[in-house]
């Protein structure tokens, strides 16, 4: 018996996958929504585009710097400032794209303690930021290739909208919001490597899908609701951004919560607010209320009585 | 008059209102959109600061001890209402500015915190100038925060543009969350300041004779827990041992209600 086992506490099996391997398959996964941006918007997209991921990635790394903590190797940055260069119009000034990178990541995200410690999407809520601080440059979507209305705001209006056109992205929109398939096709691949699952984007799309044919005054009409979902950032909110590792909750159950909450809000801001949409304020909403969702969904361990009372023999 | 001193420096810098108390949070937050509201909200509960701990501290004999925080909002109210028709007769514009905040100086925690803690068991000369001094720091905080709202919200410092058209303001200084990141920053800077002098050396004794032994409403930002270090005498204060000694009623009952608070904590 020279044989030794070794004892140890769990957890017992390990993964391989890292922060940065995920963050590289969220950047992977983005590249088909900015390809088709940079095609559909000209050149000036792939500027916004390295103006907002060289700040906040500039900002992270200064801050670990400063700290001694380099935090900028697991990609998160790239991924932030990915995800909100894809959230601005293409005609945006490019220092307020570079101010919105650095409000993601050092307010939002290095002030709380850092990647996982953050309560809010740094991307979304720079947009937010950068929404209610330049209202007119953040809803300019007029540019070289398209003028007027999103379609959501035609939509709002009753205006007649090129449905086709809204799913393979030929509209006007921030630049990576656009086109369905492209987004459509950067979520199947996520969802194949195992990065997100269908729990959060499936109940949010169905709920608003339901809410929008009971309240939006058109009914189940397939091609109101087909225009409902594909226009404005919805698909992406749904798939890249509700399902962000920090800022959703951890339980099973609540994840479903989650959905249907976001569901609701985006509803209720798309449909009864006074703008056309709604998505990035109903999931910051919707992080904000993470902590309340975990406490309340919380599994019950073996062993313990519903609520967290161990059972006495 | 050192005393007074001492008073000023306490309401400025070491027990700053609003960045070491984080008391009166709603006009801060509210009213600072521009420099010339933070200076005006300031300066008008100033005044109502140091006339109703004066007048607080003359009748602190009188007050029965269980009435005595309607009688401190009387006083204090009555103070508001002058104040509040001066404004409107002399400074219309200031008084629209500022608006419902005026008559909310009422309810305004600093005041009511400092006729509690302060002038309700000090003379009245130290009274009226732990007002003054306390009223200079807020206002010196509301300017600040009112300063830098302006400037990056609006462009302007107080309402004279600074920065070019070109530069488009970033609008969300001049409402509700950009209040909370100016705070919030400023804040942060004074802790900065306050930590590099410690390291440098240069600590202040805290507490000294501001102590009045009542820790529930004692404000020090970094708290004793009961080991108070007496510069001017050079010894350490067994708190109990001096409550006991004084024995006075009012000491007793503020005892008591640290130790109901302490037992109800612990329940918890």
């Amino acid at each position: 018996m020279s044989e030794l086992f070794k004892v140890s506490s769990n957890p017992h099996i390990r993964s391989k996958a890292a922060t940065n391997g995920l963050m590289l398959a969220v950047v992977i996964a983005l590249m088909p929504a900015t390809g088709f941006g940079i095609y559909n918007f000209g050149p000036r997209a792939l500027a916004v585009i390295a103006v907002t991921i060289a700040s906040t990635v500039l900002t992270e790394y200064f801050f670990g710097f400063y700290n001694r903590k380099l935090s900028v190797t697991d990609l998160s940055a790239v991924v932030t400032g990915l995800l909100l260069a894809l959230n601005l119009p293409v005609s945006i000034p490019l220092w307020m794209a570079a101010l919105g990178g650095v409000f993601a990541i050092l307010v939002v995200k290095m002030l709380f303690g850092g990647l996982g410690q953050n309560f809010m999407n740094p991307a979304l809520a720079a947009r937010c930021f950068l929404l209610i601080s330049f209202p007119t440059a953040m809803t300019a979507f007029d540019c070289d290739a398209y003028t007027g209305a999103t379609p959501l705001a035609l939509l709002k209006s009753g205006e007649p909208v090129n449905l086709l056109n809204m799913v393979t992205g030929h509209t006007a929109g921030t630049i990576g919001e656009t086109s369905v398939i492209a987004i459509a096709v950067g979520a199947c691949l996520l969802l194949v490597l195992g990065v997100i699952d269908l729990r959060i984007p499936g109940s949010y799309i169905a709920t608003f899908v339901i809410f929008a044919g009971l309240f939006g005054g058109h009914g189940f009409e397939p091609s109101y609701l087909a225009a409902q979902l594909s226009g404005g950032g919805l698909m992406l909110g749904a798939f890249f951004m509700a399902t962000d590792y920090v800022t959703r909750p951890i339980t099973i159950r609540g994840q479903y919560v989650f959905g249907v909450f976001l569901g609701l809000m985006t509803g209720i801001f798309r449909i009864f607010g006074p703008g056309a949409e709604g998505v990035s304020y109903a999931i910051i909403l919707g992080n904000l209320l993470v902590p309340l969702i975990e406490k309340y969904t919380m599994p019950t361990a073996f062993g313990y009585r519903k609520g967290g009372v161990r059972r006495e023999k | 008059m050192n005393k007074a001193g001492e008073r000023l420096y306490n309401g400025l810098v070491k027990e700053n209102p609003t960045f070491v108390l984080m008391l009166g949070m709603c006009p801060t937050l509210a009213v600072t959109t521009s420099a010339v509201n933070g200076l005006g909200m300031g300066l008008t509960t100033m005044v109502v600061l140091a006339l109703s701990n004066m007048i607080i501290s003359l009748l602190r004999n009188v007050i029965p001890d269980r009435v005595r925080i309607p009688a401190f909002i009387v006083i204090i109210a009555s103070f508001v209402t002058v104040v509040q028709l001066l404004l409107e007769a002399y400074l219309p514009s200031l008084n629209d500015a500022l608006g419902v905040y005026i008559p909310l100086i009422v309810v305004n925690c600093i005041i009511l915190g400092r006729a509690e803690s302060y002038a309700y068991s000090n003379p009245v000369i130290p009274s009226l100038f732990d007002g003054i001094g306390m009223g200079l720091g807020f206002t010196f905080a509301l300017t600040c925060i009112g300063l830098v709202r302006e400037l990056l919200g609006a462009g302007q410092l107080f309402g004279f543009g600074i920065l070019p058209d070109s530069v488009e303001p970033i609008r969300i200084f001049g409402q509700a969350p950009g209040a909370f990141f100016v705070l919030a920053g400023l804040v942060a800077l004074q802790n900065y300041i306050k930590e590099s002098r410690k390291k440098a050396g240069k600590e202040y004794r805290k507490i000294g004779s501001g102590c009045t032994h009542d820790c529930m409403n004692c404000k020090d930002s970094e708290g004793c827990s009961g080991r108070f270090y007496d510069e001017n005498a050079g010894k350490k204060i067994n708190r109990r041992a001096d409550a006991a000694q004084a024995g006075t009623q009012k000491e007793r009952k503020a005892d008591e209600n640290t130790k109901a608070a302490n037992t109800d904590e612990e329940g918890r």
